[in-house]
């Protein structure tokens, strides 16, 4: 048997691939928090509590309402969406011309509520939600025993975080989200309607999250406190990437999860304080992450 | 992102100390009062187990206590699994809120934090959710009481009956935090003094780990026939969820588990899990007349051994209270245990034991296996009763434990 660094090859390769599929869901939440934070720049500590809902919607729509996992996967990212987007109109979008922190403490503020209420609803040892069953059963890769469905999640994620980089970065609506962002009155004297389209990429951003939250459900139990153990990796991920760098979030999303991943295997103690680690030594070299722009 | 970290642990405070606002009325109190402090796990992943049913369950205790010539009041607080802010409202409860008695603090770590600030103030606190047996061990004191379980009963209970079945190697998987420790520890003793073999470990980041399929595979690498599972509530129920999902082929030693887990993960996931708690609701029929009272004030839920434990301790420490007379009680913590040692337990939840000088409250313990779905009435109809170790032998001997208050 190969061995490396007195680990066997075949449990390396394993723990890299659990890895990728943990960085998964890193990337998909700090993307929702890149878009938000490029655009917005509202630093939206609500993007955990968003997530949880997400799951929640799916478990909602399947107990309460008898509709499936695949079309909870458009269907709660949409209720979810919505949900956002009346939020951003009712409270977040009064913080526009603040300080950044006001807009974090009255997300922190949100999320602890919106949380609070789902504990009071439902517990917090979770609720159980199926794997749809074609995508239930596991595949030998020779090295491990690997689930169809994680490996769903990998291929759903890296779909929707290209997708979501595309339509930034390449396509026309993309370009005027930028300027906008740039500068809004000149974007708004072109006749485009800037708050209506400032909603909506939060609105998106939101329902980015709610995606993750209903791929989450069937892995991990759908639990209140599901997005509290990934919101402070996720923004360590977001600043390494660089602030607001789409790119950036889902590279150092997929790459902070191997890493993660192999903390898991030598130090498993570290493993919730390697993310950290990283971006201590990342902002010391460049302060603006690993692929931020210059202010 | 440091500032956003400290942000969070004051938004935790803040929420903590709000919480132990009593409800305090603004006319004069004639009749003596007596204070209890239930301090749990309100937002975190022991709260099922623990949490609102615990409150509700040391308000049972009061209700019984309505007219016996004192006053009973009931604090709340959440120490959000964090030893400091645990210690932090003990000390607060003690000195500014008159609290006499501390109930419940599931989480070992606060337990023990809250024990060393009970001794200190001389109060009294009656552990029922913390498992480490270091309670009435090396870290025992004559102000506290340990209720309901600890790790060596389970070590004994579960851990045993796994060898006895050929379960002869281990490999666990562990929460980094005292309880975790402790249980890994104390099953260890048991599976090497039987001839078996620990063949690895991993101690995990609590809380704040969802997921634990990286340590599974590493546990299924080693060969181990049996998978010790040595954490508790939310943590628990996703290490065995993942078990399943990864087709671990080991055999899941759920070492300590709850009705409140079993019913999360449904009986689908959690079908013959063998699991040993020191109370089951459905047991017999004074368990069940607690569990239906309970109910009705917790409605679609079933008591788990935690929240028996607090309506049970509250229950003796109040009997006590009554016979020492409220002042008396008041004085010292350490004269009320006393008492409580010397008066013999009982209650519809564990039937009649004793409290030894060690502070370990004595009864029997119960071994479990989940049933199959097809077993099962309907809802909370989950385990069916294997084995049942008698009160004197369930627990850890006493000269074995090494607390300074039993004479050599």
């Amino acid at each position: 048997m190969i061995m490396i660094f007195g680990i066997p090859g075949p449990l390396l390769f394993g723990q890299l691939l659990l890895g990728l599929i943990n960085g998964a869901f890193y990337a998909m939440l700090s993307l929702g928090l890149a878009v938000i934070f490029g655009m917005l720049n509202i630093i939206n500590f609500a993007h955990g509590a968003l997530f949880m809902m997400g799951s929640f919607a799916a478990w909602m729509l399947l107990n309460y309402v008898g509709i499936g996992y695949f079309p909870s996967l458009i269907l709660a990212p949409l209720l979810v969406g919505i949900i956002g987007v009346v939020l951003e109109k009712l409270v977040i979008s009064r913080l526009y011309k603040l300080d950044h922190l006001y807009g974090l403490l009255l997300t922190f503020g949100m999320s602890l509520v919106i949380e609070g209420l789902f504990r009071n609803g439902y517990g917090s040892s979770g609720l159980p939600y199926r794997i749809p069953d074609i995508l239930q059963g596991a595949v030998n890769l020779g090295f491990m025993y690997m689930p169809i469905y994680r490996g769903w999640v990998v291929v759903a994620a890296l779909v929707v975080c290209l997708a979501t980089w595309a339509i930034i970065e390449k396509t026309s609506l993309g370009a005027t989200l930028r300027a906008a962002t740039e500068n809004a009155p000149l974007v708004q004297a072109f006749g485009v309607n800037v708050p209506r389209l400032v909603t909506l990429t939060f609105g998106g951003g939101v329902a980015l999250a709610a995606f993750a939250g209903v791929l989450a459900a069937p892995i991990y139990s759908v639990n209140p406190n599901m997005g509290d153990n990934f919101i402070n990796t996720v923004f360590a991920v977001v600043v390494i990437g660089g602030m607001g760098s789409i790119m950036g979030s889902i590279i150092s999303g997929f790459g902070l999860g191997v890493i993660e991943g192999l903390t898991k295997v030598f130090y498993p103690q570290a493993s919730a304080t390697v993310v950290f680690l990283v971006m201590v030594i990342i902002l010391m070299v460049k302060p603006r992450g690993l692929f931020g722009k210059t202010a | 992102m440091n500032f956003t970290r400290r942000t969070m642990t004051l938004g935790g405070f803040a929420t903590a100390a709000a919480a132990t606002v009593p409800f305090r009325s603004g006319r004069a109190q004639a009749e003596p009062t007596i204070k209890i402090g239930c301090l749990t796990d309100m937002s975190g992943p022991y709260r099922d187990l623990a949490g609102p049913g615990a409150v509700a369950a040391a308000h049972m205790a009061v209700d019984e206590f309505a007219s016996k010539g004192f006053k009973v009041e009931v604090l709340v607080a959440d120490h959000l699994n964090k030893p400091d802010v645990g210690a932090t409202i003990a000390r607060q409860w003690f000195d500014r809120d008159g609290v006499d008695v501390i109930v419940e603090v599931a989480n070992s770590g606060v337990a023990l934090a809250v024990a060393g600030v009970a001794q200190e103030k001389n109060k009294v606190y009656l552990n029922s959710g913390a498992a480490s047996s270091d309670l009435t061990g090396k870290s025992c004191n004559a102000n506290t009481i340990h209720w309901v379980y600890d790790t060596y009963m389970l070590a004994k209970s579960t851990g045993g009956a796994m060898v006895k079945a050929g379960g002869d190697s281990w490999y666990f998987i562990t929460a980094d935090y005292a309880f975790g420790h402790a249980l890994q520890r104390d099953t260890t003793d048991f599976i090497t003094g039987a001839g078996g073999k620990v063949l690895g470990s991993v101690a995990y980041p609590f809380p704040g780990t969802s997921d634990f399929s990286s340590y599974l595979i590493q546990a299924q690498a080693t060969g181990a026939k049996v998978l010790g599972i040595a954490n508790a509530g939310a943590d628990t129920i996703s290490t065995i969820k993942q078990a399943k999902e990864f087709g671990i082929k080991m055999k899941l030693a759920g070492l300590l588990l709850f009705i409140s887990d079993v019913h999360s993960l449904g009986l689908e996931t959690a079908q013959g899990i063998v699991m040993t708690d020191a109370f089951y609701w459905d047991l017999n029929d004074h368990t069940r007349a607690f569990s239906d009272r309970y109910t009705a004030k917790m409605p679609g839920t079933r008591p788990t051994m935690v929240h028996a434990g607090v309506y049970s301790s509250s229950l003796h420490y109040l009997k006590t209270v009554t016979a020492m007379g409220v002042a008396e009680a008041k004085k010292s913590g350490a004269a009320t245990i006393s008492r409580m040692k010397a008066m013999p337990t009982d209650d519809e939840c564990f039937g009649k034991g004793s409290i030894r000088i060690d502070g370990r409250c004595i009864h029997p313990s119960y071994l479990w296996e989940v049933k199959k779905p097809s077993e099962s009435k309907g809802p909370w109809d989950y385990c069916k009763l294997l084995a049942t170790t008698p009160a004197d032998e369930a627990f850890r001997p006493l000269d074995k434990g090494g607390c300074s208050l039993v004479k050599a």
